[in-house]
């Protein structure tokens, strides 16, 4: 999947009030008198259940499972034939000698934190004007705008790669930060302003003119109004697209930069399987590694993502 | 305010850097790419006008077709797939159980890891003689011996389709749930006290209602799903004998690989217009599908 699949992210996120908590149901016990009654199953229901998700969270977690326990079988038993799944002996050593393999480790991982935070920025800056135009102003032509940004993310940069090179090398960025960036964000603006426009069309408008009637002008009712209220929003905007960012460093990073300085996680250690022999366990290590400082900051956010979903000004 | 002169102003003030920003590095480069299409255009800094030569030599060469085909299935098995377990996904997680919701969380990794992360762990786990899916069917006495899933044509394309897949799943399965949820509760509650069971309610309330996110989904997955790069390009590179190549595969081997800018151009002008033709499509199932809303 490349770009677009993730921009979907604003449909999903288009329903987001649906997404109840379901905590609290959850919490009561599976047969008490206090379930309601629809939601009461049968023994071999729960069970049935309990079997399909075991299924289904087996594919999805797999490769991270075989991944880890990769990462701490030492190599010699990795390329032993009988196969186990579970560790022979334990050994944390990938942990260290992938610093020695990958020189640049630290340097890929910030990298990817790095230009994600920067793609993010950017994309930020540009939405939040662009949202409320869409959101608030009936002008013309602007029903025919919004499908054309909605058009831009069903092409993928891999389609538009020849003149983006060209392009990038006529402004001098190639082997910069800025080459893997700037097509970054143009990439990702397109889903951002929808979703910012759908959460902006549910502040009020009377909000907007009682500020107007107030004598404000409009760049500020923008600031001072709608921004504060909006904030829940950008904040869920700033996410998704962190996470789009983040999880789309490849083709980009492949093509446009060839410096190991610049090189984000994915194509840092991409060098491994330039080698005579890829040395997996190191490899895991390395990616688990990589991507462990980002996880935890997705997963402390998450809470904040579904909160600023849910709630805030725009149940008024 | 809001249909004067100075509001329309003000609103493409606000629009301008968005407008600049994509008009630079997509327009641009979109029309630039249809230009080169008709160049000879290559690592030089000089090229010529060819006319159609590129698209002649591209549709002559008799495997192009090939690879259109190729994509085309290797899209709609993909698709189709995402489509069927992600549903089953959502019904799973939408039901009221204990650990409902860290089952939800733990849906989430393989969409907000890198692509490319989640590709490396594939790709050992498809290794022939070591690797996961070969060793656990190996141990369990189902194969004979090592398959090496990405050595083969036809295992290779396969395998290439469960990987993307894997990491179409989640958004599916997360977008699904939410449209699960968003059906009013009153109606399986009404149904329910007349005596309609799970299953009943779920082909006769849960489907017919969750339709336009179905259609929604198949139809962003399936542009998403043409343009996939990333897996084919680190499992495969398009191997084994061009068997995993699809059209974006094949562009990149032309455009960069061998440095034919202006071949390279023609065949994603190709892709472009597939593209263009899903857009459409797309926009036309949306427009029907909100009239119908209005109903």
């Amino acid at each position: 999947m490349s770009d677009v699949a993730r921009t979907t992210e604003v449909a999903a996120a288009d329903s987001p009030a649906s997404v109840k908590p379901a905590a609290p149901r959850a919490r009561r016990g599976l047969w008490s008198a206090s379930r309601p009654m629809i939601d009461r199953y049968k023994w071999y229901e729960v069970a049935a259940l309990y079997v399909g998700l075991f299924f289904f969270l087996f594919f999805v977690l797999s490769p991270f499972i075989e991944g880890f326990l990769v990462s701490l079988k030492p190599l010699a038993q990795l390329f032993s034939r009988p196969y186990s799944f579970i560790p022979k002996t334990w050994s944390f050593d990938a942990y260290f000698t992938m610093w020695q393999s990958v020189p640049a480790l630290g340097m890929h991982i910030f990298n990817s934190f790095f230009i994600s935070t920067v793609v993010t920025l950017i994309v930020v800056v540009i939405v939040v004007p662009a949202a409320y135009a869409f959101a608030r102003f009936n002008f013309a032509g602007a029903g025919f705008l919004l499908g054309a940004f909605l058009a831009v993310n069903m092409f993928s940069g891999a389609v538009l790669l020849i003149p983006l090179f060209r392009l990038m090398r006529t402004l001098g960025l190639l082997n910069t930060y800025w080459a893997m960036i700037v097509p970054g964000a143009a990439f990702l603006i397109p889903s951002s302003v929808w979703l910012l426009r759908t959460y902006l069309m549910r502040i009020p408008r009377e909000l907007d003119e009682a500020a107007w009637v107030d004598g404000a002008s409009r760049l500020y009712t923008l600031r001072r109004v709608i921004l504060p209220l909006a904030m829940p929003g950008i904040v869920v905007v700033a996410i998704m697209t962190f996470i789009g960012a983040y999880a789309q460093q490849f083709i980009f990073a492949l093509t446009f930069n060839s410096k190991t300085e610049f090189m984000p996680l994915p194509v840092g250690l991409f060098a491994f399987f330039g080698k005579q022999e890829v040395i997996w366990n190191e490899l895991m290590a390395a990616s688990f590694v990589g991507i462990l400082p980002v996880m935890i900051v997705i997963i402390f956010l998450q809470r904040y993502l579904v909160a600023g979903l849910t709630a805030g000004a725009v149940k008024q | 305010m809001t249909s004067t002169r100075s509001a329309t102003l003000f609103a493409f003030a606000l629009l301008a850097p968005a407008l600049i920003y994509i008009l630079t590095i997509v327009a641009y480069p979109l029309v630039d790419t249809i230009v080169l299409s008709f160049t000879n255009a290559s690592l030089r800094q000089d090229y010529d006008f060819v006319g159609w030569a590129n698209y002649q030599r591209i549709f002559g060469a008799g495997n192009f077709t090939e690879v259109i085909i190729r994509t085309f299935i290797w899209t709609f098995f993909s698709v189709s797939t995402k489509m069927v377990i992600g549903m089953l996904g959502a019904v799973l997680l939408n039901a009221a159980i204990p650990g409902q919701a860290l089952f939800r969380i733990l849906t989430m990794p393989p969409w907000i890891v890198p692509m490319a992360i989640g590709i490396y762990m594939w790709a050992w786990m498809y290794n022939g003689q070591f690797g996961m899916i070969s060793g656990l069917l190996e141990n369990f006495g189902i194969t004979n011996g090592p398959i090496a899933w990405l050595a083969y044509g036809n295992t290779a394309f396969w395998a290439t389709i469960v990987t993307d897949v894997w990491i179409g799943v989640p958004m599916v399965t997360i977008y699904f749930l939410a449209a699960m949820q968003s059906i009013p509760r009153d109606l399986h509650e009404a149904a329910w006290t007349d005596g309609a069971g799970r299953f009943y309610r779920f082909r006769r309330i849960t489907v017919p209602l969750m339709v336009p996110a179905i259609i929604t989904m198949s139809l962003l997955s399936l542009i998403a799903t043409f343009n996939s790069f990333d897996i084919i390009w680190i499992l495969t590179q398009g191997g084994p004998s061009g068997s995993t190549t699809t059209m974006i595969i094949d562009t990149y081997k032309t455009a960069i690989g061998s440095r034919k800018y202006g071949e390279g151009a023609a065949r994603a002008v190709v892709i472009s217009l597939f593209v263009t033709a899903f857009c459409i499509v797309y926009f036309r199932a949306v427009r029907k599908l909100q009239q119908g809303e209005a109903k």
